[in-house]
């Protein structure tokens, strides 16, 4: 009798957390502990919160175990967090507990910037703030069955293009900008590059995945011919054996992803210690092994064969800097971009 | 708290089961409440306004107050945006046919149950309220392992609303049978054979005997499996696809506005959403009032 009472006590217990567990789920970014054991002798200890990009999750799974099992990081501990570049910049806006931030775009560092929460001058040094980068490129199926290999590509009749929404996502405005400047010649002629991207949102793209990473998993699921993604995402797709392989145009873009401390951090040595870090050798080592692309012009060389360079790389100076083709095309209602956006999506 | 709702209120309809003929022989069964409420105990009546003003009231205010931040006219903006609008009605839709399943396919399930042995019984009895325990994203993972593009039976569903529907119809399966499960073990078997003798044949039984008898049960359950399905988001995130305009559910649509910085649109939809499973509910407790009331009359 008592056997049966202490069962059914059980199996409310396990049905209860269950229950409980189901109400937890639904967020939109998912956040890991990472415990290192402390170390002998500890430089900088205690922990950082890291709040980064959805795809980025991809490179700190490699350089955070670099930073803690060297020296300078020996007993740090990290409390991470990833989604929508836009969404994770609001948050931390909003006052989530971030000590470093690891956006996919300058304008979400600006946006803290601007709240007060990251130093003016975070961009100052020589390599702008910006440990890491990519290249937009195109994923599509195995074997490449729709011939997708120009951005003229995209627009054949029938083509379902996956690119994140660009309000959320910062992955996304780094799929537009490459089309756009291709099209409109480094934006010497706008028009041209907005007629493109108007018949691309509006004929070619049917989802709004929230940040890169929902992107490629939409992808992967089956739906749309073409992802427009990180090369990282892409060359992490393929060594993971998803059955696609990925195309890079001759003329694309040149991702920069920024790394800031935030000034209220609750442990700024560690955090600029981490940030550090994240400039060496050693770090972009390992970012070039996740198949980001370093910016140690040394490590760049070493890794050269697995970053083809494209026959032309745009950058966002090519265009005038962040801030400005940020408040031109992306500003939520008048942005040419944002416009075209809302108009194909409302 | 579904659970309990969903027994409470088939509870309300097992009492208006008709069957004033069955009452003598059948065990009684307490009519009248215990006791009368009693009005001496303000601590109870206050911590329990208490607790319902924090945990229900309040989040529901905040939320309306947000959704007309800009106005009653952006709520209405937020409101009729197209694809607000279609996500609306996706949800509506594919939550009705999931409802109207559920009344089939539960009552089914609820009628083998009872009146029917096989082996494996008590297991299949117990795997109905699986959904309810089970985490809501797990059964996304399991469907689209089973439905999605790597489907090892070859049925895609994922992205369509195909898939949305047998995603609802898991989570929202327990509903009707746990409603109609009670009323049909009270229910008289010797009513049906008396019709039988009488010359009815099997349709005309079912439908001038046995549906009278479930069929606030299954007005029940139904309805609550409708209010389930039209807020549901775990098990429709990763089969659903989330196209906008196709197979975006209006709780998907919430998160997205949520995503790129629209509050006012999210909690616009929200409330909505909310307008809606709560019209559900008071339609509910008319139709069990309705029938207590034709009980108490009968």
């Amino acid at each position: 009798m008592s056997r049966t009472t202490h069962l059914s006590a059980a199996a409310t217990a396990v049905v209860g957390a269950l229950v409980l567990s189901a109400c937890a789920g639904g967020g939109s970014s998912d956040t890991s502990a990472t415990s290192v054991p402390a170390g002998n002798v500890a430089k900088v200890t205690g922990t950082i919160s890291l709040y980064g990009y959805s795809v980025a999750k991809a490179a700190y799974a490699q350089v955070i175990p670099g930073f803690t099992s060297g020296g300078a990081g020996q007993g740090v501990q990290f409390q991470q967090s990833y989604g929508a570049s836009g969404d994770q910049s609001r948050k931390v806006a909003a006052g989530a507990p971030a000590d470093v931030v690891s956006f996919s775009v300058e304008p979400d560092v600006t946006r803290l910037v601007k709240a007060g929460l990251v130093a003016a001058d975070w961009d100052a040094g020589p390599d702008k703030g910006v440990p890491f980068g990519s290249v937009v490129t195109m994923v599509v199926r195995k074997g490449n069955p729709k011939g997708i290999h120009d951005w003229d590509d995209l627009l054949g009749p029938g083509i379902s293009v996956v690119t994140p929404n660009p309000f959320s996502s910062g992955s996304a405005k780094w799929n537009l900008l490459a089309p756009y400047a291709v099209k409109s010649d480094g934006g010497t002629n706008p028009s041209a590059g907005l007629a493109y991207l108007t018949s691309l949102i509006t004929q070619h793209v049917h989802v709004q995945p929230g940040s890169g990473r929902e992107a490629t998993e939409t992808f992967l699921q089956g739906t749309g011919d073409v992802l427009l993604s990180y090369e990282d995402e892409a060359i992490a797709a393929v060594r993971a054996g998803d059955p696609v392989s990925y195309v890079t145009p001759p003329q694309t873009f040149k991702i920069e992803n920024p790394v800031a401390v935030v000034t209220r951090a609750k442990n700024p040595t560690a955090a600029t210690a981490f940030v550090g870090y994240l400039f060496t050798p050693a770090a972009q080592r390992l970012f070039a092994e996740a198949g980001f692309r370093p910016v140690d012009p040394t490590v760049a060389a070493a890794y050269a064969k697995d970053f083809p360079a494209p026959q032309k790389l745009w950058t966002i100076s090519d265009l005038g800097g962040w801030a400005s083709v940020d408040a031109d095309l992306f500003t939520k209602g008048t942005g040419k971009v944002a416009v075209i956006y809302d108009k194909a999506t409302k | 708290m579904t659970a309990t709702l969903s027994a409470g209120l088939a509870g309300g309809t097992q009492r208006s089961t008709p069957d004033p003929q069955a009452a003598g022989e059948a065990p009684e069964r307490p009519r009248a409440p215990a006791g009368r409420p009693s009005r001496g105990r303000p601590y109870a009546t206050g911590l329990v306004t208490l607790w319902l003003s924090l945990v229900v009231l309040l989040p529901l205010a905040a939320l309306t107050v947000t959704s007309t931040e800009h106005g009653w006219g952006g709520f209405w903006d937020a409101l009729s945006a197209p694809s607000a609008l279609a996500a609306l009605r996706v949800t509506v839709l594919v939550a009705a046919v999931v409802a109207v399943l559920n009344a089939v396919m539960g009552t089914l399930l609820a009628w083998v149950l009872v009146r029917d042995d096989f082996p494996g019984k008590a297991v299949v009895n117990a795997l109905i309220d699986l959904p309810f325990a089970l985490p809501t994203i797990v059964a996304s993972i399991v469907l689209l392992s089973l439905y999605g593009p790597d489907s090892p039976i070859h049925v895609q569903l994922n992205a369509t609303r195909y898939g949305l529907v047998v995603a609802l119809a898991f989570v929202t399966l327990p509903f009707v049978v746990r409603s109609v499960q009670p009323v049909l073990i009270e229910a008289d078997k010797e009513v049906e054979e008396a019709a039988a003798s009488l010359g009815a044949g099997g349709l005309t039984i079912f439908r001038r005997v046995i549906l009278p008898t479930l069929g606030p049960a299954i007005i029940s359950g139904t309805g609550l499996a409708f209010a389930r399905a039209i807020g549901e988001f775990g098990s429709v995130v990763l089969i659903g696809g989330n196209i906008p305009r196709h197979t975006q559910v209006a709780s998907q649509y919430i998160q997205q506005q949520i995503e790129i910085d629209q509050p006012v649109n999210a909690a616009a939809v929200s409330v909505a959403l909310l307008a809606m499973a709560f019209l559900t509910l008071f339609v509910l407790r008319l139709v069990s009032a309705r029938s207590l009331r034709r009980e108490a009359a009968s």
